[in-house]
């Protein structure tokens, strides 16, 4: 054996080496981006339950001064059944769940505009606590989902770059949805400010 | 679009001055682009700050063994053989090469298995010097490490800070929680300054020991929105690491500070041997690089200064445009920061130029009133009117 297999051996070790640490790298970014959305996701999740629990609360308060606006009332009621219904859905994807969160939070400012019409109401220091949680939750379940969508946005963006696009190919990292709260009243009109 | 700036109307001034900056900045910048903008300055800022003490180390380095042997033969220790030394260039390879045997010859001092003997009189000193810089060296580093674990504890304790529960404010609580779950970062403590100045500061050394405190001032004077900015800054400082990078750059300026100071000890102390040489006429070269050298040490402290404080800047447009990413409502925070600025009063007895950085408004009176709309070079704050024109680029 000359010098000149032993020089080629070791380049080639190396090389195989580096490359190996590489893929590694790779790898070990994915896990992370992935680990970090799953986290995003449960901090989503965590403010759509406080506000599932913070509506019953609302509409009795509600209901003891404005019992007449029970159309109101009732479509709050419904879409929330609804939303924790497909909340509590196995196998319920992102999209799903942006369309029934959506329909609750339209019927939630048809109700805080309601609300606006009765003096009484705005003054119960118990609505004023509640409007403050309601409009905090609102915020930090509109704050989960950028920080979430901004996770999968740089997830999603390295899984379809290239080269990592291979890497994602073999080991399965796949796709993930944004999560959209559909809204189309905010599309058709102006949204309520509560502050 | 410009927006209507509620409660600015006070200095119509302002704004008129805002208006002429935001035409600075393309109508397609958005938040990514400043972030990214800032971001590389301020590695530019440490790539030069490092470069700097590299070349003060090289300098002063390459200049003190020369510096030295310049000095033996008027020592007291100096031999013939010594001066004839003195008498070549220092600076030739030829020299270099024919000096160990001579040195030999001339019982050299031995310090830790270096040579110092071509120290000449400056070796009398080394001992003391070298102690004296080892000392400074464990205060140096001891200090830092405290500020490290403790400085968070100590600024807080320094303003009077009193933690606060949910159930003191919870509309503060709320928006706080909102911010830290925009940045997808553990719920910091909550402070509050008894102070009627218009103030607020972030501080911890990770994002998991993080502190946002507000003045009850500040805290009484903003709506929803600007609070959210102005916590949005805050976290911004927390989510950058911005504690542990203004604590390596305090670092680095100390070390260039005191490797300074300690070359122009060695001068001035070893200054006596060579005057009574140049008599005999010494190397003109070498002697412009000591008058060099001595000059860029005397500069060289300033210049590290100046560098800190442009980082400073810096952190606080990052921290801005880092807020904006997480609130997505610029006028949020510059609607605060209006407010901010027509404070006289900002924190002034209880902050000094140690802590100044970690404000959202520089807290020093005499930097304020001076620098607040002006440019410096040694202010650890860019002027409002940019920082306002910076965001309100990125709502038109």
């Amino acid at each position: 054996m000359g010098i000149g297999l032993w020089i080629f051996l070791g380049v080639f070790a190396a090389v195989a080496v580096l490359l190996l640490l590489w893929l590694i790298a790779i790898y070990n970014k994915f896990v992370r981006l992935r680990v970090e959305a799953d986290n995003g996701w449960a901090q989503v999740d965590v403010q759509l339950k406080r506000r599932y629990d913070l509506i019953p609360n609302l509409v009795e308060t509600v209901k003891g001064y404005a019992s007449h606006e029970k159309d109101t009332l009732d479509a709050v009621i419904s879409a929330r059944a609804k939303a924790v219904q497909t909340h509590d859905a196995s196998n319920t994807g992102a999209k799903e769940m942006g369309q029934a969160e959506g329909e609750l939070t339209q019927a939630l400012g048809r109700l805080m505009a309601v609300a606006e019409a009765y003096p009484d109401l705005k003054a119960n220091t118990n609505f004023m606590a509640l409007q403050e949680e309601l409009t905090s939750t609102e915020n930090k379940i509109g704050f989960s989902r950028q920080h979430y969508n901004d996770t999968v946005g740089r997830y999603e963006e390295f899984r379809m770059s290239f080269p990592s696009n291979i890497i994602a190919g073999v080991f399965n990292f796949n796709k993930r949805d944004y999560f959209v709260i559909e809204n189309e009243a905010e599309k058709a009109a102006p949204t309520v400010s509560f502050s | 679009m410009h927006a209507a700036a509620p409660g600015g109307s006070r200095t119509p001034n302002l704004d008129e001055r805002v208006r002429e900056r935001i035409k600075a900045y393309p109508g397609t910048i958005t938040f990514h682009d400043l972030i990214r903008k800032n971001k590389r300055d301020s590695a530019l800022l440490i790539v030069l700050m490092i470069a700097l003490g590299v070349a003060i180390g090289a300098i002063i380095g390459g200049v003190v063994l020369p510096v030295g042997m310049g000095t033996i033969d008027a020592a007291s220790a100096a031999t013939s053989d010594y001066a004839k030394l003195a008498d070549r260039d220092p600076m030739s390879d030829e020299f270099a090469d024919s000096t160990d045997d001579i040195v030999d010859r001339a019982k050299p001092t031995r310090v830790l298995g270096a040579d110092v003997s071509v120290l000449g009189d400056a070796a009398v000193y080394l001992p003391s010097l070298l102690l004296g810089a080892g000392v400074a060296l464990v205060i140096g580093a001891g200090g830092a490490i405290w500020s490290y674990f403790q400085g968070a504890n100590a600024i807080l304790r320094m303003v009077h800070a009193q933690e606060i529960t949910p159930e003191l404010d919870q509309e503060l609580f709320n928006v706080v929680d909102e911010m830290r779950i925009a940045a997808g970062l553990p719920m910091p403590k909550v402070y509050l300054i008894p102070e009627s100045a218009l103030n607020a500061f972030a501080t911890g050394r990770n994002p998991e020991n993080g502190v946002v405190a507000i003045t009850t001032g500040l805290r009484a004077k903003l709506n929803r929105d600007e609070l959210q900015g102005v916590i949005a800054h805050e976290m911004a400082h927390i989510r950058h690491f911005d504690i542990r990078f203004s604590l390596l750059m305090a670092t680095m300026v100390g070390l260039i500070v005191m490797a300074c100071d300690f070359f122009l000890r060695i001068t001035l102390y070893g200054g006596a041997g060579r005057r009574g040489r140049d008599s005999k006429g010494g190397s003109g070269a070498q002697i412009i690089l000591v008058v060099v050298a001595i000059l860029l040490s005397i500069i060289a402290p300033i210049l590290a200064r100046f560098i800190q404080m442009a980082y400073s800047r810096q952190r606080e447009y990052l921290a801005d445009a880092g807020a904006v990413e997480l609130t997505r409502n610029p006028e949020g925070l510059a609607s605060a920061l209006r407010k901010l600025s027509h404070d006289e009063e900002p924190l002034v007895d209880l902050a000094n130029r140690g802590t100044a950085h970690m404000f959202i408004m520089n807290p020093l009176r005499k930097m304020r009133k001076s620098h607040q709309s002006v440019k410096s070079m040694f202010s650890s704050h860019p002027p409002v009117e940019e920082r306002i024109a910076r965001l309100m680029a990125l709502a038109r």
